[in-house]
């Protein structure tokens, strides 16, 4: 079950269709990843991560989760210390941690840390972004803005479409 | 002004992918074939076979049909208002994007499976009851059959407010396209039907070549010269602009009655040789037939109610494109199989080009004795998008 295979797109241009294609509602933080492959490295200052094949599990209220791959585009070690997101007041970065069937999740002491040049895998039973109390549905296909904070206090803005998901053994019980 | 300049981007686009789409499959079908080395070819080096999901018009509708088709009717969920249906559109839209370019799909649980897009195309249409669940009634195009004579008509296989088709080339990659699809539109809709249809592969017959029907006929030999005409719609509401309409017609064989029929019978009937699928008057599949030819007795050569002669359009941007896929379901206990096809047609205008063809053959066509339609339904194709827009959208958003 948590074996997922990483999926590392060819196309980091992938990424941009989510981002690009909300017509309002909730995607007013989506800009950040609005930046075409090719001009990553032109004019627009860099960004140290971009974030593709971002997504996030449906939800009436209560706990969902966040995904995607999170590339280090520097030469050096990038710490996420927080994220945040207007769908939820409280929002953790987990870690699933332990053996066979006693899997758990549970913050991830330092946050997120992206070696230089790689990439973090975010996916169901695997790291990914926690949201603790979700006030208002999230429905499917709506588009979910997420702002990540750095150890360096700058921050990365991305957003995340919604999609329905039953798989990776991921249920989230209260006090987990 | 968002939107405005998601329009032009439409457009810029559009241009760019038009011209992508002709590379694409020439290079398909140029691709080398191990013919010499049959028991152990090389691993092929040839680029993926994927057909561009962006565009002016959606793709699966001028792409070269694929060897397998699924076509999904939906339901929309009772409060699947325009708000929903974009997000639903999004979210499709999305999978599609994903699929056709051999990704896997965002929260794919068989990411595995998408590796191989085999010229895999997702074609999406709106139902006339998309339009009133949307409260967009006015942009409705004319969408309506009449009732044909012939026509014995089932639920299960009619009408459906939103169309989902999905064709390739591989059943591996169909149904994993198919399942990931279905699974996203459940919080939006419920299944009407499913239909699925196949053809030779071009491993069986090359790309290009009129194919036979299970009745034995070549079918779809006269096709439009001008799509820009016969097919795009470039007028009526500005939404549906670079889109098309498509008619679904689910046609039953009756086989067994058919071998009665002796093959004089057979290809009066239809007015083609059915070895050559040469008129009546002509030597080759593609001569113009002679519809005033008479035999040594002074009848027409081609029957006054021959097939042929009925649906003939004389105006070639009067012609449907035909892409239509052959059924054959379960066989029942006495052995007589359940076989037909899917016919498929995408025109500009069905009252203009497809409802005139199909009252003549009604009335007349001494095919009817061996044909009946089962199903039937039409939907309105958007045109296609942008690398950052969604299906629909000129619609929806």
């Amino acid at each position: 079950m948590l074996n997922i295979r990483i999926i590392v797109p060819a196309l980091p241009l992938l990424a941009l269709p989510l981002a690009a294609c909300g017509s309002g509602d909730d995607t007013t933080g989506a800009a950040a990843t609005v930046t075409p492959a090719a001009s990553a490295s032109a004019s627009a200052p860099k960004e140290a991560l971009t974030i593709t094949n971002p997504w996030v599990k449906t939800v009436d209220k209560g706990m969902t989760a966040a995904f995607g791959t999170i590339t280090n585009t520097t030469g050096a070690e990038v710490t996420i210390v927080s994220a945040a997101t207007p769908a939820s007041p409280k929002v953790e970065l987990h870690e699933v941690a332990g053996s066979g069937g006693e899997m758990k999740m549970r913050p991830k002491q330092g946050g997120f840390t992206v070696p230089a040049g790689g990439k973090l895998e975010l996916k169901p039973g695997g790291y990914h972004i926690m949201l603790m109390d979700v006030t208002g549905p999230i429905e499917p296909g709506r588009q979910v803005a997420f702002t990540l904070t750095l150890a360096d206090r700058s921050t990365i803005r991305f957003s995340a479409l919604a999609k329905d998901f039953n798989g990776g053994n991921e249920t989230y019980a209260p006090g987990h | 002004m968002r939107r405005d300049l998601t329009r032009r981007g439409l457009i810029l686009g559009g241009a760019v992918a038009a011209g992508s789409t002709l590379a694409a499959t020439s290079g398909y079908l140029a691709a080398p074939r191990p013919d010499d080395q049959p028991t152990s070819p090389a691993p092929s080096t040839a680029a993926p076979a994927t057909e561009p999901f962006h565009g002016p018009h959606q793709a699966g509708i001028a792409t070269s049909p694929q060897t397998h088709a699924a076509l999904l009717g939906l339901d929309l969920r009772p409060g699947t208002d325009r708000e929903a249906l974009g997000r639903l559109m999004r979210i499709l839209t999305d999978d599609a994007r994903r699929l056709t370019e051999g990704q896997a799909g965002l929260a794919d649980a068989q990411p595995e499976l998408a590796d191989i897009p085999a010229r895999l195309t997702v074609t999406f249409g709106f139902g006339p009851g998309l339009f009133t669940a949307a409260g967009l009634k006015h942009q409705r195009p004319a969408i309506d059959l009449p009732k044909f004579s012939i026509d014995k008509l089932q639920d299960r296989w009619s009408d459906g407010d939103l169309l989902v088709q999905i064709c390739a080339d591989d059943p591996v990659t169909l149904a994993h396209a198919l399942r990931l699809i279905t699974k996203d539109a459940r919080a939006f809709a419920t299944v009407r039907w499913t239909q699925r249809g196949f053809r030779r592969p071009p491993t069986s017959q090359p790309a290009g070549h009129t194919q036979r029907n299970l009745m034995g006929q070549l079918d779809g030999t006269v096709q439009p010269t001008d799509l820009g005409k016969a097919v795009w719609i470039s007028d009526g509401p500005a939404w549906l602009h670079g889109g098309t309409l498509m008619v679904l017609r689910r046609i039953h064989m009756d086989l067994e009655k058919w071998d009665r029929a002796d093959e004089a019978a057979k290809e009066f009937s239809i007015g083609r040789r059915l070895a050559t699928g040469a008129p009546l008057t002509g030597h080759n599949e593609h001569d113009e037939p002679d519809l005033h030819a008479k035999d040594h007795v002074g009848f027409p050569v081609i029957d006054d109610a021959a097939h042929i002669r009925l649906a003939h359009t004389a105006d070639p941007a009067q012609r449907m494109l035909r892409r239509s896929y052959n059924y054959d379901e379960t066989v029942s206990a006495d052995g007589v199989t359940d076989t037909g096809l899917l016919f498929i047609s995408y025109q500009a205008d069905i009252t203009r080009q497809f409802i005139p063809v199909q009252q003549r053959l009604a009335a007349t066509d001494l095919l009817n004795a061996w044909t009946t339609p089962i199903g039937s339904a039409v939907f309105a194709l958007p045109p296609g998008c942008t690398t950052g827009g969604w299906i629909g959208e000129t619609l929806l958003a």
